[in-house]
């Protein structure tokens, strides 16, 4: 009997193992444990034996009953995952078909150098202030220093309205604005549109710029330069020369044009002229309502098209308001 | 303006390279915008005199000339129809070589040899215009390489002066500062006073004292104005960009460039009794020395005589009474015009001066005197001619005096953020001719004539600083503010809005906030609109009144490009003029073309109505309300207000297809308009609690009428509830039929009802009977009926 149950075992793995389908599997489990199954017979004939046998051989029969169950449950997992493999490989895909579209949008390049900037200024805490883009000529022109008939006046090709507002030529009056509206110590940034009558290769009659204002104690000529280089490097995330050259303009003493050192394609560098400041005249501080014997500030203005252009590599101006998707579409990114 | 750095190595004393002057002008703050070599390259060519010339025998424009060019006699065949026995000019030998690698060989011309070639000023590179050969001065030394003799090794600077800096409008102005910065003495060229010849003085009236505080005039009688302007001058003046016209006003232009003292030159035969310096009248006429008619009023400072009108003051003299070649007798000018009477007049009249350019930013007034001795010096050199007195009308009580200007140490430092020793200070203000006195830690300081710009303690700061150099600067850090700002968590910034519409498949576009008038009219605005006054174009005449004119432009021209699926978006100011003026941020989205790009996995289909508003909502909230509206621009059957809180904030729909036929836009356009303020603001998040329970969902499909509206089925479903309608969590449509096999004029509609209980498990029955209420009330209402 025991020779038999090795073998009934051994033969029933075999069969076991051979299975390559549930089905099958399922035959070999009713052979050997079904009801008529070659197991359950062996153990339904243990009534045969002596009493003292057959605790023992039932024993023996129970475990070769379990040996052949396990054998069963693996094979049966085995078969699963075989026919899972299957099926999953009959649901592949092209992985090169292109996903679904959507339409792609953007923001406009002068939008996101603009942004730029007005990132790395609020690291530092600038706030951001805006003006209107129709002002009086107090705000634009005569609250910054610039006389009546004054000739810097004639620097700025200015629109005018017929009832004497303007198109503001520049965001400074946002300076006086500021200052009308807030304390020492200032810091603020004023982005945004302006206007000027002016229109070739290299001037358009709108632009953006973005003004700087900064008013406190110990504000001074070179926090002015130590602040403006660390923005054009900052914002070029380059380590590129500055270099200050002495200008004019009504609303600032000293004035000051600044320079960057810019490698050509060809490898030499050359100064690019990138924005002008200066140290806040007395007559605008006092303008804004702020006592110059006791604050001191300085001021800054850029072009954002001109950045944008340094930035991105644009060739022509015009290109930021003729709104092309060919030009748009390349700053998605 | 233009330097030969020639002149001004004259006036310096010594020679600078071009590179280091432009260096040095930089950082004084004279902006150099160009760097031009005073001639082009050439080799070969020498001063030559011609001794004979012949008639060509076999061609009638050719001259066959002997010329002398120092070493020998050569033989040269000339078309020029100056060539002349006895004129001085220049050869080009053979083997010289000229601009753009010209090579002079020996030639026949006609049959005749040839042994070079006499050139003109435009075969030498030297001049853009001109006719004939180059015609030099009598003592020009024969056989001398032109090259030297006309010094043109040379650079021109040009130079581009700001406001403040009239004093550089000369090369005496420009040398004075660049011998501050190498501390060095200026060479003023030696002007002595020309003695008296004759007599004949014209007396002068200043009748506008506030406009004119110094008149000086001289008459010079019999010169001949006939003879040619010296090549060293005509040479200087060409490099200063002044045309060469006749001896006379050469020498007026010269000592405007040399000394900074614009002159005038008038024809004596043309002035008739005393001139009168004052303002003009309403509508006087005079024709300037450039053709142009001058109509003037009484802001203009005039020079007159008894009879007329000589001169538009510091601006342009007229063309009768100017100097002609055969003038013989005249009368010059040097004056001081104040600038804000001489300020925008040359704009006024449309002309370009090189006098009111100087006189309005501000001439030295002690220079008039001098001006006139150096030029009546020149003149009588060039031109012969005897000399009057002079005759100086000062209104001195109208000279403007210069106030002190105090400049402290602490004040310097507290502007520059260091210190400079005081002796350093002191010399800057000294080569500058500031005359400091340092009394009790503090400069007084009295600006020279020659400054207009030096009027508070700041100026003097950018003074020092120049000198010393902005490079020598150092670069410091601002002083850390610590204040931390509140955010506005309820306001979305406009650049959120734009990120999230970029999300959404927006491009951002930017367009000019001006206008053609023809756009408003085609959009029918109905705000009072804002005309620019002086627009530069017709086509950029108004302020745009809202966003949309813009953006059917950009799909317009994108469209012609073949960008065919376009979604575009636009913030930017608007502009109204009612009682005030009205500019407020606007914000437009606009969409055509397929609603997403054409691909194989996604069935083509064009955006329609539901897919701006699907964006609007995403954009800004579920929480809209849509009702119809009547805009024009719009399609009248595809349009709808967009309110929020029963508040009208933007609308959207179709753009009016009569609007996209008249653009040329052959695509149906979506659009949806907001005011910026309307959709800033959003709610703080406010935390509820949740059901733990489950939803259970109801499907309904019903046959409706067909001018029942998703909102009339919304709305009775709610009202059947009434107050179980807590109960009803959310309703959703999820299929809209109209087709041939239904009931003609019914359409159906699927939806979703999904109900749920905060605190325990709805039951089955309940929400049966929910459903029940909502179809018969549905039926009763609305006329709709369960589909079967």
């Amino acid at each position: 009997m025991k020779v038999n149950l090795k073998q009934l075992v051994a033969n029933g793995v075999e069969q076991i193992e051979k299975a390559t389908s549930t089905q099958v599997l399922d035959e070999v489990r009713v052979a050997f444990l079904g009801k008529k199954g070659s197991v359950t017979i062996l153990l339904k004939s243990l009534g045969d034996l002596p009493a003292e046998e057959r605790k023992a051989a039932g024993a023996e029969i129970n475990r070769a009953k379990q040996q052949l169950f396990t054998a069963i449950q693996s094979q049966k997992e085995h078969i699963q995952q075989q026919e899972l493999n299957a099926k999953l490989m009959r649901e592949s895909v092209d992985v090169s078909l292109p996903g679904r579209q959507r339409i792609k949008g953007g923001i406009h390049p002068v939008t996101r150098t603009m942004q730029r900037i007005i990132d790395l200024f609020s690291q530092v805490g600038f706030e951001v202030c805006t003006g209107p883009e129709i002002e009086d000529d107090f705000h634009n022109f005569e609250a910054l220093n610039f006389p009546a008939h004054h000739p810097a006046r004639a620097m700025h090709d200015t629109f005018y309205f017929p009832d004497g507002h303007l198109l503001r030529t520049h965001t400074s009056p946002v300076q006086i604005r500021a200052m009308k509206t807030m304390h020492p110590p200032i810091k603020i940034i004023a982005p945004g549109k302006v206007y000027r009558s002016d229109s070739d290769q290299t001037h358009t009659p709108m632009f953006h710029q973005v003004e700087g204002l900064v008013i406190g104690e110990n504000i001074t000529f070179s926090s002015l330069k130590g602040t403006l280089s660390q923005f054009v490097n900052a914002f070029f995330e380059d380590d590129l020369q500055i270099r200050m050259r002495p200008s004019y303009f009504p609303f600032t003493e000293p004035s000051a044009e600044v320079d960057v050192e810019w490698k050509k394609a060809d490898g030499n560098t050359s100064w690019l002229e990138v924005l002008g400041c200066g140290m806040v005249h007395p007559n605008v501080l006092k303008s804004g309502g702020i006592d110059p014997e006791k604050y001191t500030g300085f001021a800054f203005g850029l072009g954002v098209e001109r950045f944008a252009m340094l930035r991105y590599g644009v060739q022509d101006l015009r290109n930021f308001f003729e709104n092309d998707m060919g030009f748009l579409s390349q700053f998605q990114s | 303006m233009k330097i030969s750095k020639h002149w001004l190595n004259e006036w310096l004393g010594y020679s600078l390279d071009t590179d280091v002057v432009a260096e040095q002008m930089t950082q004084l703050g004279l902006e150099v915008d160009n760097l031009t070599p005073a001639a082009q390259a050439f080799s070969g060519v020498v001063v030559a005199e011609i001794l004979a010339c012949e008639n060509h025998p076999d061609a009638d424009k050719l001259q066959v000339c002997q010329v002398n060019k120092g070493d020998e006699i050569v033989q040269i065949v000339c078309g020029a129809p100056n060539a002349r026995a006895g004129l001085k000019t220049a050869l080009s030998q053979i083997g010289a070589v000229l601009p753009n690698d010209f090579k002079i060989k020996k030639s026949k011309l006609r049959g005749v040899d040839s042994f070079g070639m006499l050139c003109s000023e435009v075969e030498l590179g030297i001049s853009q215009e001109g006719s004939g050969i180059i015609e030099l001065s009598s003592d020009a030394p024969v056989g001398v390489d032109l090259r030297d003799y006309l010094g043109l090794d040379d650079d021109i600077i040009e130079i581009d002066l700001t406001p403040n800096r009239a004093d550089c409008f000369s090369m005496r102005g420009v040398a004075r500062d660049l011998a501050v910065l190498n501390k060095t003495e200026l060479k003023e060229p030696e002007i002595n006073v020309v003695p008296v010849q004759t007599n004949g003085e014209v007396p002068i009236q200043i009748q506008a004292p506030e406009g004119c505080a110094r008149y000086i005039s001289r008459v010079i009688k019999g010169v001949d104005a006939k003879v040619e302007t010296p090549v060293w001058i005509k040479e200087r003046l060409r490099r200063s960009g002044v045309k060469s016209i006749n001896p006379v006003v050469d020498v007026t232009n010269y000592v405007m460039i040399e000394l900074g003292q614009p002159m005038h030159a008038f024809d004596l035969s043309h002035i008739e009794g005393d001139i009168v310096v004052r303002m003009a009248k309403e509508g006087e006429k005079l024709i300037l020395l450039d053709g142009s008619e001058a109509i003037l009023d009484p802001g203009f400072l005039v020079i007159a005589d008894q009879k007329q009108l000589l001169a538009v003051a510091g601006v342009m003299g007229g063309l009768l009474s100017g100097v002609q070649k055969t003038t013989s007798d005249i009368m010059l000018e040097s004056a001081y015009f104040d600038p804000a009477t001489i300020i925008g007049k040359s704009r006024k009249l449309g002309v370009h001066s090189d006098s009111a350019m100087r006189f309005e930013r501000g001439v030295d007034i002690a220079i008039q005197a001098q001006a006139m001795e150096r030029a009546t010096q020149l003149i009588i050199e060039i031109c012969g001619g005897q000399v009057a007195p002079s005759v100086v009308v000062d209104e001195v009580s109208a000279l403007s005096v210069r106030k002190e200007v105090v400049l402290s140490v602490d004040k310097l430092k507290r502007v520059l953020g260091f210190d400079l020793p005081e002796s350093q200070v002191t010399a800057i203000f000294e080569g500058l001719g500031f005359q400091p006195q340092f009394v009790d830690q503090q400069w007084f300081v009295r600006a020279p004539s020659w400054r207009f710009d030096i009027e508070i303690a700041e100026d003097l700061v950018e003074e020092v600083v120049r000198v010393i150099g902005y490079d020598s600067i150092p670069a410091t850090r601002l002083l850390a503010d610590d204040t931390i700002y509140p955010i506005t968590e309820t306001l979305r910034t406009q650049q959120s809005i734009k990120i999230q519409l970029a999300d959404l498949g927006y491009q951002e576009v930017i367009n000019y906030a001006f206008v053609p008038e023809k756009q408003l009219q085609q959009l029918g605005a109905d705000h009072s609109v804002f005309a620019l006054a002086n627009p530069l174009t017709q086509d950029m005449a108004m302020m745009r009144t809202q966003l949309l004119g813009g953006v059917l432009e950009n799909i317009k021209a994108n469209l012609a490009r073949q960008h065919n699926d376009l979604a575009f978006f636009e913030i930017g100011k608007v502009f109204a003029k009612t009682e005030e003026i009205v500019q407020h941020d606007s914000l437009i989205m606009a969409r055509c073309g397929q609603a997403a790009p054409e691909q194989w996995a996604v069935s083509s289909r064009n955006v329609d109505f539901y897919d701006i508003k699907g964006d609007v909502c995403q954009l800004i909230g579920h929480h809209l309300q849509f009702s119809s509206s009547q805009l024009k621009h719009y399609h009248p059957g595809r349009q709808a207000a967009i309110l929020s809180d029963e508040r009208v904030i933007g609308h959207l729909g179709q753009i009016h297809p009569s609007i996209c036929k008249k653009l040329k836009i052959k695509q149906d356009v979506y659009v949806a308009e907001f005011d910026m303020s309307d959709i800033q603001e959003t709610l703080l998040p406010q935390w509820y609690s949740t059901s733990k329970y489950p939803a259970v969902r109801r499907d309904l499909s019903l046959l409706v009428p067909e001018n029942i509206t998703w909102n009339d089925i919304n709305f009775a479903i709610k009202e059947s509830l009434s107050e179980q309608i807590n109960l009803l969590k959310s309703v959703h449509l999820f299929d809209v039929y109209q087709g041939s096999h239904l009931k003609t004029g019914f359409k159906s509609m699927a939806m979703a009802l999904i109900f749920q209980e905060k605190n325990r498990t709805l039951e089955d029955k309940e929400v049966d009977n929910l459903v029940l209420k909502a179809v018969s009330y549905l039926n009763q209402q609305l006329n709709a009926e369960l589909r079967a």
